[in-house]
């Protein structure tokens, strides 16, 4: 399981897949914003946890659909349904890889787009404390996603129309949590502890999901 | 005999409909009967909507209800439907579970887009708005999302028996949509009111006003089944000339 996560994260660190590109693609989102809304700083700081939270929505979906086209392509993807370890616990090893490789870069990179967006240090922190909770939600969510469209052959744009839908709670409390801590009526824990239920909640049944999924395809 | 097929035979002595054949017999006496019962429900569901007295606060618009929460009800139903539908595509892998999602999915959109376009309609003159980013009405544009996005999946395959289990997958994995729907009202109080019509031992609305509405949801209910019934025959038929299709062409091929 080690060796798994090592090899995807050797895999991501090849220059045209994964980390850099993902989170090149999150400055490039945040560098449109601006010019779409305006380069209104008071405005931007108020949007700025948004459009960070939609950012890390956007590039997270980006990778999903090469998560498991490779190891099709090279016939391992067979190798890791028969062998065995469940098979469920391969999919959690790839989704959380997965994380590794597009989620945990976004979340440090977070602090210096918070500071182009004029964010406050304390809504810098708030931000990245409910992306670092709520990105794997993501992540599991999206292996379901990209188990489904493995025999696709045009499967990208089809997976975000699917996943996308179901990722709406992660940024509703996501976003709920970051509201709270920024303004003092609404509470910062109660969102922000259903953000973790949601994350620790999709850890399970995502990986289950694709793991029903790929095995069916297997033969 | 194996298990697989002691499986087969005993799954199929539970519900002898699952042969396709005798579900297509099934369907030919069904769908008659069900299509007249659909037409008197909505004749009489129409009349007594129409002549049903007007709200001293809404006026005539009140009348759009009769037509919006039922659609609203039979998005959901649809969804449900299509749950049960994808666990029997799931566990016994059985193609009539895979044809009654496949052909339950259209369906579910367009009364969906029905509650959606007539809630618009309501809308504009009782909140002078055609649209509210409020909790219900968003919850149940993610639920047409899911609708579209599970028909486009459902003919992104080449093989459409391939489609069966992503399809019944991505289905179950949607269905925490329908709680949210359910609740939204409840959860988050914004513009949309809360239900007032589960409330059977006191219901929160006159008897006027809540017959039509009943009456209209059995004529959708039974429209849904009309329908469903029908294009699942279709989708059948399909699949055998398809077959045939392949058949000749191989036959051809050897020949």
């Amino acid at each position: 399981m080690t060796a798994l996560i090592i090899r995807e994260m050797h895999l991501a660190m090849r220059a045209g897949s994964g980390a850099l590109t993902g989170v090149l693609f999150f400055l490039a989102v945040i560098t449109v914003f601006p010019f779409a809304v305006g380069p209104d700083t008071r405005l931007l700081s108020h949007l700025a946890p948004a459009i960070l939270w939609i950012g890390a929505l956007l590039a997270s979906l980006l990778g999903l659909e090469r998560l498991f086209a490779q190891e099709r392509e090279d016939g391992s993807l067979d190798l890791m349904v028969m062998q065995s370890h469940p098979l469920m616990l391969t999919m959690f090893v790839k989704a959380f890889a997965h994380w590794i490789t597009t989620g945990l870069p976004l979340v440090l990179a977070t602090p210096l787009f918070g500071i182009m967006l004029n964010l406050s240090p304390f809504g810098i922190a708030a931000t990245m404390i409910t992306l670092l909770a709520g990105t794997p939600a993501i992540s599991f969510i999206g292996t379901v996603g990209a188990a489904v469209a493995v025999k696709l052959p045009r499967g990208g744009m089809l997976i975000s129309i699917l996943i996308l839908p179901l990722v709406i709670p992660v940024l509703v409390f996501g976003i709920g949590a970051i509201v709270g801590a920024l303004e003092d009526p609404a509470p910062f824990l109660p969102p922000f502890l259903i953000l973790c239920a949601i994350t620790l909640f999709t850890s399970v049944l995502g990986p289950l999901a694709a793991s029903v999924m790929l095995r069916h395809s297997a033969d | 005999m194996s298990t697989e097929t002691t499986m087969e035979t005993s799954a199929s002595n539970l519900w002898g409909l699952a042969n396709p054949t005798r579900f297509m017999g099934f369907a030919d006496r069904a769908v008659p009967i069900l299509a007249v019962l659909t037409v008197f429900l909505f004749a009489a569901g129409l009349y007594i909507s129409m002549i049903a007295p007007e709200d001293y606060q809404q006026g005539h618009t009140v009348k759009i209800m009769f037509i919006h929460v039922p659609a609203a009800w039979l998005a959901m139903m649809t969804y449900s439907v299509m749950s049960v539908s994808a666990i029997g595509s799931i566990v016994w892998r059985h193609p009539l579970a895979d044809v009654s999602l496949r052909t339950a999915a259209p369906l579910g959109a367009v009364f969906t887009f029905l509650a959606l376009a007539t809630g618009s309609l309501w809308g504009k003159p009782m909140w002078g708005t055609w649209w509210e980013w409020d909790a219900r009405m968003t919850s149940v544009l993610i639920l047409l999302i899911i609708y579209l996005g599970l028909i486009a999946l459902s003919k992104a395959f080449d093989e459409p028996s391939e489609a069966a289990q992503p399809l019944a997958v991505m289905t179950l994995t949607g269905i925490v949509i329908l709680p949210i729907i359910k609740f939204s009202v409840d959860w988050w109080n914004t513009l949309h009111q809360p239900a007032s019509i589960s409330r059977f031992d006191t219901p929160a609305m006159p008897s006027e006003f809540y017959i039509p509405l009943l009456i209209m949801a059995a004529a959708y209910i039974g429209l849904f089944f009309t329908l469903h019934l029908m294009s699942m025959r279709n989708e059948i038929l399909s699949r055998r000339i398809r077959s045939m299709k392949m058949k000749s062409a191989r036959s051809k091929g050897t020949a």
